[in-house]
């Protein structure tokens, strides 16, 4: 479904803020695949799903979803193959437009906007019907501006956008961050439910190892641009908090004593 | 001095301000929809304000239909908005900066396109729209402010009509989030230069129908022209805002936004107010209005209410 060959990324080359993200990863995802990234701050992973999404291009490498090679393909062209989820509840909604208008932009992605008008009332069905999945009341506000929406709400609704056309491939980079340990269980089981029920390929960044561990059939860890830790099936299931923190030590050849991630676990 | 002939000559005036006021109404509307809409201030309107005017004017005095010379001079607008676009998009170039190039640039253009500074066209040789002529005194089908009035409501549904379509949902879209219009497949560059090309089109066919109105084209003729959309805007919003949710309504609030700009305006012409100072006025109220938003999450409420109430206080004492 997905495949990266050796890419690499340098922000702000040739300058004293040179920062070489990427260095020549490798990452090929099955059909299917539910992948959760881990790793330290910095260490590459929002890069990683930007790179893919074509937030930018990538200096060297090549980037192919479902057999397309998408390495010189502009952001807006890949979203045809992606979904997205955004840390920020901010970054996946537009706040001034209806709920309904936002799922109705979703449901055309990779699909030309023509001037026919940007909401079929057959549509809205469709909306109320998956918004009652949510359980957050969202079913009887369709016409409501996304801005008055709570954070967990507005995460919640870009995952259905996320989803509603059905991707070849699911980004999400870290999207219960924000939000109170139990609206991020809910947006998390939410999550995967839907990944689950149409079975989508999806790359998830988190920095709760717990989760790290409990969801999805894979999970790599990632340091200074590159994956150093690659897990999945049987081995993963086994996998323990403690045998993550001291493969990061391994890796990073330091402790790991101040990082999120030994809050989170 | 005699009051009541005095007040008379200020209703006498108050047609004419209303019709200018409509005119530039439909100007306001393009600035609306690169301010609010597109989320960009785009000052090419001062230059393209002008070139509507003046491919008009210089297409009227060559004998052709006023509709054929307003519409050419809408393309003209366009394009103006579509160089503002392609600087912003392609080169990169802050939105801003690239309307004060296009804006400088059209400077140039427009003198070339009138020849010289002005141009005047007369309402008895040519077969004008609208002319401050046909304000008393004629039949309603030639009356100019029925006349503006009827085409801005047409303007107003075309683009109800546009922002409802997928193309126009997805030009909204780009402007409250671009990061998401993108990851849903938006081409946010293409709906910009979009966007600015609409503002513009829709700016210089106001500056097509003022040129007709006053008799005249001027070279300077849309200097400020941003500030005055910009007020439009902002009153229109204070005045309707609680009351128009519809698009379609607050867009009609921002025509009419204009008309109460220009009525005022003629207030303060009436009250002998130094002219000279008009721009300066104009420019301080649209800076304390832009500041509100600010200002409001700023201060809090409490902090807000307990400057009324010195304000209140000292008033009285
Ligand atoms: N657009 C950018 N411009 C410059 N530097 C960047 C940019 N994006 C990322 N970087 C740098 O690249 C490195 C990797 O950043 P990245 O955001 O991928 O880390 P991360 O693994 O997602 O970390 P976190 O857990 O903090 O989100 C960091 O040093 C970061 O400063
Ligand atoms: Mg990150």
């Amino acid at each position: 479904m997905l495949e990266i060959q050796n890419i690499s990324k340098t922000f702000n080359a040739g300058t004293v803020n040179e920062k070489q993200a990427l260095k020549g990863l490798n990452l090929t995802l099955e059909d299917g695949d539910f992948v959760t990234v881990i790793g330290g701050n910095g260490a590459g992973k929002s890069t990683l799903l930007n790179a893919i999404a074509g937030v930018w291009l990538v200096d060297e490498g090549k980037i192919i979803i479902d057999g397309k090679d998408v390495t010189k393909l502009p952001e807006y062209k890949r979203a045809k193959f992606l979904g997205r989820v955004f840390q920020d509840p901010m970054n996946g909604t537009a706040a001034t437009m209806g709920i309904e208008e936002n799922l109705a932009l979703a449901l055309r992605r990779g699909h030309k906007r023509t001037l026919k008008q940007g909401i079929a009332g057959s549509e809205r069905k469709l909306y109320r019907d998956i918004l009652a999945n949510l359980n957050l009341g969202l079913e009887n506000r369709l016409t409501s501006k996304v801005g008055l929406l709570s954070g967990g709400q507005r995460q919640a609704l870009t995952l259905l956008m996320a989803t509603l056309e059905k991707p070849k491939l699911l980004l999400l980079d870290e999207h219960t961050a924000a939000l109170d340990p139990k609206t991020a269980a809910k947006v998390l089981e939410t999550t995967e439910r839907v990944v689950n029920q149409d079975h989508l390929t999806t790359l998830m960044i988190t920095h709760n190892m717990r989760d790290a561990i409990n969801i999805g059939n894979r999970l790599i860890m990632m340091s200074d641009g590159q994956i150093i830790y690659d897990v999945s099936g049987e081995a993963k299931r086994k996998l323990k908090v403690e045998d993550l923190l001291k493969k990061f030590a391994e890796a990073s050849g330091e402790e790991f004593a101040n990082d999120r991630m030994m809050l989170a676990k | 001095m005699n009051f009541i002939g005095d007040l008379g000559s200020l209703f006498n005036a108050l047609p004419g301000a209303a019709a200018q006021g409509l005119v530039w109404g439909i100007m306001a509307i393009g600035v609306y929809i690169t301010y609010r809409i597109l989320d960009v201030a785009d000052l090419t309107v001062d230059g393209s304000f002008c070139t509507g005017g003046a491919v008009c004017i210089m297409i009227m005095l060559n004998n052709q239909n006023v509709w054929i010379a307003m519409f050419c001079g809408m393309l003209a607008g366009m394009a103006a908005g579509f160089f503002t676009g392609i600087l912003h998009t392609f080169m990169g170039i802050p939105a801003i900066l690239s309307g004060i190039l296009t804006q400088l640039g059209l400077y140039s253009v427009n003198l070339k396109i009138m020849g010289k500074a002005n141009q005047a066209i007369n309402a008895n040789k040519f077969d004008l729209l609208i002319s401050l002529r046909f304000i008393k005194n004629v039949p309603l089908y030639k009356n100019t402010i029925f006349i503006v009035a009827v085409i801005t409501v047409v303007l107003i549904g075309i683009l109800y009509w546009f922002f409802g379509t997928e193309l126009g949902c997805s030009l909204r879209a780009t402007g409250c989030n671009g990061k998401m219009a993108r990851a849903q497949g938006i081409n946010t560059d293409l709906n910009r230069v979009l966007g600015l090309m609409i503002s513009n089109g829709l700016v210089a066919f106001s500056g097509a129908l003022l040129v007709q109105y006053q008799g005249f084209s001027d070279v300077n003729m849309g200097r400020g022209a941003i500030v005055i959309g910009l007020a439009a805007v902002i009153i229109g919003e204070a005045v309707f805002g609680r009351i128009f949710h519809n698009f379609g309504m607050r867009l009609l609030g921002v025509s009419l936004g204009s008309i109460i700009y220009y009525l005022v305006l003629q207030i303060v012409i009436w009250r002998k107010f130094d002219p000279d100072l008009l721009k300066l006025l104009s420019a301080v109220v649209v800076a304390v209005f832009l500041a509100v938003p600010t200002w409001k999450s700023r201060y809090s409420a409490r902090v807000l209410r307990f400057l009324v109430r010195i304000g209140v206080k000292g008033g009285m004492n």
